[in-house]
């Protein structure tokens, strides 16, 4: 299926977040992540189920003001 | 003592991680400016790159507490879903809360920001808003829990310095008891020690150290502009006068005839 990732299209088998995660090799990172807008905590991934068309957003600390 | 959701703080200056030359100076210049609390923010993760995975080390070296940004967020509800991703990442609930109104002003969204604070204070986060010297926005915002308030001193980035020094002056002597910190538009440490006059409690800045020439010598310019500043409040300050008055005792003065003193 067809998601949004971080603003891109992708394509993509993963089922849920989580392996969404996994696939891309971020299973272990320090990152966080959202669907559609909401904020999907880590211990809720396996359990968020993607759909077409979803928009995912994978995030990381980065520098800031 | 800087007091902010209970935590103490020696020193009052508050610095932004982004814009530097190098990470060693950035490490090197928040140790100069003796900052205990720096800001950071969240983007985008790559799975090729993983910048933000070696970030993680940075963030550890500087050895302050962290204060996550959600810089470029332009709704509530991208604020507060922002503000829950570094809730998880960064382990605090603090948040330097960040709806932007306008891209050419980076003027903070004062409605949705006060939408976004009320959702966050209720959901047990500890709020700094990025805010204007707006009196009734402030009270919103108090209102909905935050009893901290980071008015702008200028547009972010502009390093214009005070641009309305009575409305920060009114903000400060209309909350007494809420920690104020002046956040963006400072260029100089002449700027944030008058921040500092006024009885801030604290400044946070960026751009002003990471752009400077030396980073490193700017930000102990800074550590030392908010220090005196901050004593010069606490000293009192005299008030301006229009007239002169000499310092030197007149009694006494040689050659003095009473005509001069009309």
């Amino acid at each position: 299926m067809q998601i949004l990732l971080n603003g891109e299209p992708i394509a993509t088998e993963a089922r849920d977040l989580d392996e969404l995660c996994a696939g891309l090799g971020l299973g272990d990172a320090r990152i966080a992540t959202a669907i559609n807008g909401n904020f999907v905590a880590a211990d809720r991934r396996c359990e968020t189920k993607l759909a077409p068309a979803d928009a995912v957003e994978i995030v990381a600390p980065r520098q800031g003001g | 003592m800087l007091k902010l959701y209970g935590a103490s703080f020696s020193s009052r200056l508050l610095l932004g991680t982004a814009q530097y030359p190098s990470p060693d100076i950035l490490r090197q210049a928040v140790e100069a400016s003796r900052a205990e609390i720096v800001t950071m923010s969240l983007r985008r993760e790559s799975a090729r790159a993983r910048a933000g995975q070696g970030f993680w080390e940075l963030i550890e070296q500087l050895g302050a507490r962290v204060l996550p940004n959600t810089a470029g967020c332009r709704t509530a509800k991208e604020a507060v879903a922002t503000a829950k991703m570094a809730r998880e990442l960064f382990g605090t609930p603090w948040v330097k809360l960040e709806v932007i109104a306008n891209d050419d002003t980076l003027q903070p969204d004062l409605f949705g920001l006060v939408e976004a604070a009320t959702i966050l204070c209720a959901e047990g986060f500890e709020v700094l808003p990025y805010t204007t010297e707006d009196l009734g926005a402030a009270e919103r915002l108090v209102g909905a829990g935050c009893s901290v308030l980071m008015p702008w001193a200028a547009p972010i980035g502009t390093a214009r310095g005070l641009i309305n020094k009575d409305g920060l002056r009114t903000l400060r002597a209309y909350f007494p008891d809420v920690a104020l910190i002046v956040d963006a538009g400072l260029g100089a440490p002449s700027h944030a020690a008058e921040a500092m006059e006024l009885g801030y409690d604290a400044v946070l800045l960026n751009t002003a150290i990471a752009k400077a020439g030396d980073p490193i010598k700017m930000a102990r310019a800074f550590s030392r502009a908010v220090e005196a500043g901050r004593l010069a409040f606490e000293a009192g300050l005299i008030e301006p006068r229009d007239m002169a008055i000499p310092s030197t005792p007149v009694a006494g003065t040689p050659f003095f005839k009473i005509d001069h003193a009309s």
